[in-house]
């Protein structure tokens, strides 16, 4: 069968086919082929087919769709190979156009561009990468049949990958060493920059070192590397070949104990990495979120196109408020890596890449995110820490699609999430409260929205700080000891305004006994403003001349800072019991305080009604502009009774 | 700031079984009027219908309901915006459809049309459809890539609003 199909592929551009290749692509032909009929017959080709049709009749399309897709090359590529082939020309794949495809997809994944003068040179295997399971399924137990190397490319892909993984030291992206990839003018033009090339820079110099040896052929298609390595053209010709194979390669091994088909999906510690990076250079908080105007001028810049982004948005944002949280900003950038690199957008968000998935998979990123700034430390489970941190340098610095905000933006991130607030607002009738953004199950959609942590954060600082207590009463007791204090407080003001009292001006001498009682407490309490209660009580004074005023004013003033302890003390003292241990009590000073007292009920009594009069005048100020008040809104709204249509119904 | 404030959205739905649900919002903000072209106003932001027979006249309905949703809206008069509500209630009935409608704050009409034979439709069943679908337009807003007053092509609006007619229907 071989050596038929092999002759077969006469007509047609001279297709050299090495005795690998042949027997390769035979096997896959017929795979093809064995697949298709048993789905339900060859594909149909139109009568117009000129070529002789072998006996392996024509390979059914979908088989081949899947095998192309395994190859792992971009949508785009893969159309532009059929059409080369030839099978979109004649309607259906032909040996001749199986071989020319598969010949086009080992020079796609070789980084030569897609013409048919590239399939003149020799070059590799095609390798398709599947899954185990997805081989086994499509074209049965690859043991059984006779072509088990087909089997080999990608399974010793899968293990220089690890090899390679485990031992090369990840160099920087060394140019010259590297399979040239290098082919910037043929570069499909409408592929945009991956601007998570560098990222990948590790992975992909892994890869291509691994291409030389098991495929020495390879020798001859060493081309000169044109630009340097730090020149960002040559990177994308790069990535478009190795960078799907890099991490899918990658992450077989990885997945080798539960096949997941839904690979490349996940996100790998690598990209986890770059992701948090890039996260952080948005917003430093890493438990924070991204606010939707600084994440769109940020995903514009991948060049994906404006309704693709937002069907990533729309993916990626699982609680739609607006604001991308790191799981959420992870998924998306995944999204749209992958998208740029020819991955259809999935229906909906694929398990691997929903919220709790990336928060129950990668914790530590974030608590780490927190402790570090630059990637001098490296987390334990990223074996490669320094290469990504010198990468992630070098991307710094060539990175022109995704450029590294400045500070700016961060601050710029406050006012965004404020705008986005306050947009959020303007536009919903929002009836919804702000709630925490923790609320991210995708299941039950809570319609509370988090509009930005800082206007939450500002609400809380503001509740923060109590609203000033009510004015306390006035003591105005009717309990005799506290009267004292009234007298005590007030003067008190302008005596710590005052800062430390002179001592106060000599008191008239006054004939009383406790004349010499007042020397001595005068001197101990050097802080009396006696000024005012001197003026206060200058009438009373007089007629307590027997009693002294001072010793007792001294007194309170003392306990002034302690109320419990002044209450206390004239709680005593108005029982009459001997008083603090800090002022000597005369029994005269008793009675001084109770004559004392009196002065000082009368004094409060004063000025409480002064306090009464001014109320009762506000009182009446207010009653009066509230009565105009009323007869004001009456007014208007008898205008706009008025003014109202009548309506009809 | 060009805040586009006119938008519109017209669903029409019509079910096999002869129900018609048009779902319109529109949304147009007179007080705006100066600063905007004339034809920018009350264009419609989306539009669905289920069979697509007659879809014109449905439009046509839709677009005539408007006016109703206006007089609406300026009938609640100067008041705040508070005190009005969203909800507009049956506009009018014609002998085949009642239309009703809805206004969000921010002008945005929806407008839907319900085949008169379809009694089983109550009131509170078409408010909790106004609500459902004022909560997928608010997260459809939510996307920083969609601009107001672009047609609405978020997937899962429209996921939303065909389990919504296959659920009435």
């Amino acid at each position: 069968m071989e050596a038929a199909a092999g002759g077969g592929c006469g007509s047609g551009p001279p297709l050299l086919l090495s005795e690998g290749e042949q027997q390769c692509y035979s096997e896959l032909f017929a795979r093809c082929a064995a697949a298709g009929a048993a789905g339900g017959g060859p594909g149909s080709g139109p009568p117009e087919a000129a070529r002789a049709v072998p006996s392996a009749a024509t390979a059914a399309a979908g088989p081949v769709a899947d095998l192309f897709r395994a190859s792992q090359l971009p949508a785009e590529t893969l159309h532009q190979i059929t059409e080369l082939c030839g099978a979109k020309r004649v309607g259906y794949f032909g040996p001749t156009q199986f071989y020319i495809a598969l010949k086009l997809i080992a020079a796609a994944q070789s980084g030569l561009p897609v013409r048919i003068e590239s399939i003149k040179c020799e070059l590799p295997l095609p390798r398709f990468l599947m899954s185990k399971t997805d081989a086994e399924i499509r074209f049965g137990n690859p043991t059984e049949l006779h072509g088990t190397k087909v089997q080999i490319p990608y399974l010793i892909t899968e293990k220089n990958t690890f090899k390679r993984m485990d031992d090369e030291d990840k160099q920087e992206t060394q140019s010259p060493t590297m399979s040239p990839l290098a082919s910037p003018p043929s570069s499909p033009p409408h592929y945009q920059r991956v601007p998570l090339s560098h990222a990948y820079g590790k992975l992909r110099s892994n890869t291509e070192q691994m291409h030389p040896a098991p495929y020495e052929a390879r020798q001859p298609l060493v081309q000169p590397e044109g630009p340097s390595s730090g020149a960002p053209g040559t990177k994308p010709p790069r990535h478009q070949a190795s960078l799907i194979r890099s991490f899918s390669v990658e992450r077989e091994p990885q997945d080798n104990n539960s096949n997941y088909p839904d690979e490349p999906w996940r996100i790998t510690e690598e990209q986890r990495e770059y992701y948090v990076n890039q996260f952080r250079s948005l917003q430093p908080d890493p438990s924070s979120f991204i606010s939707g105007s600084v994440a769109k001028n940020f995903f514009t810049k991948s060049k994906l196109s404006i309704p693709e982004l937002s069907y990533i948005w729309e993916l990626s944002d699982a609680d739609c408020d607006g604001a991308l949280t790191l799981p959420e900003f992870c998924a998306a950038f995944h999204l749209i890596v992958a998208r740029k690199n020819g991955y259809p957008l999935p229906e909906g968000l694929p398990p691997t890449l929903q919220t709790e998935y990336l928060q129950a998979a990668f914790p530590k990123p974030k608590r780490e995110c927190a402790l570090f700034d630059s990637y001098s430390e490296s987390m334990p489970a990223n074996q490669q820490p320094r290469d990504l941190n010198r990468m992630e340098k070098l991307s710094v610095k060539d990175m022109a699609d995704f450029p590294v905000p400045t500070q700016d933006v961060t601050s710029d991130d406050k006012q965004g999430l404020k705008s986005t607030a306050d947009e959020a607002l303007a536009k919903d009738v929002s009836e919804d409260p702000a709630t925490s953004k923790d609320s991210n199950s995708l299941k039950a959609r809570p319609r509370s929205r988090s509009y930005s942590s800082t206007s939450i954060e500002e609400a809380m600082k503001r509740g923060e700080d109590p609203p000033t207590p009510p004015p306390r009463p006035q003591k105005t007791h009717s309990r005799a000891s506290s009267l004292d204090l009234n007298k005590v407080f007030q003067p008190n003001v302008p005596a710590t305004k005052s800062g430390l009292l002179p001592p106060p001006p000599a008191l008239p001498p006054r004939p009383c006994p406790s004349q010499s009682e007042q020397a001595p407490e005068a001197e101990i309490h050097p802080q009396l403003n006696r000024a005012p209660s001197q003026a206060a009580e200058s009438s009373p004074a007089k007629k307590d001349i027997p009693y002294s005023q001072p010793p007792s004013k001294p007194i309170r003033r003392k306990f002034r800072p302690e109320n419990p302890a002044t209450e206390n003390q004239d709680t005593s003292t108005a029982v009459g019991g001997p008083a603090s241990a800090a002022t000597v009590k005369p029994h005269a000073a008793v009675q001084k305080q109770s004559s004392k007292q009196k002065k000082a009920i009368q004094t409060a009594i004063r000025k409480n009604k002064e306090a009464n009069a001014v109320l009762a005048r506000l009182n009446s100020e207010l009653q009066q502009q509230l009565k105009e008040v009323h007869q004001e809104r009456i007014a208007l709204e008898n205008q706009l009774e008025q003014l109202r249509p009548v309506t009809v119904l | 700031m060009r805040v586009r404030s006119c938008d519109s959205l017209v669903l029409v739905v019509r079910v096999l079984r002869g129900r018609v649900l048009v779902v319109c919002a529109h949304g147009a903000d007179p007080r705006h009027l100066s600063c905007r072209h004339p034809f920018l106003q009350n264009y419609p932001l989306y539009i669905r219908s289920a069979p697509t027979e007659n879809e014109l006249k449905f439009h046509y309905m839709v677009h005539t309901s408007l006016d109703v949703v206006d007089e609406k809206i300026s009938a609640m008069g100067k008041a705040l915006v508070d005190q009005r509500e969203l909800y507009l209630g049956l506009l009018y009935p014609t002998e085949d459809y009642k239309v009703y409608g809805y206004v969000t704050n921010s002008k945005v009409k929806f407008v839907m049309v319900v085949d008169s034979s379809n009694t089983a439709l109550r009131d509170n069943e078409i408010r909790s459809m106004f609500r459902k679908l004022h909560n997928s337009y608010t997260d459809v807003m939510c996307n920083p890539f969609y601009n107001p007053g672009d047609r609405i092509q978020s997937r899962a609006f429209d996921s939303m609003v065909t389990s919504m007619m296959i659920q009435v229907c």
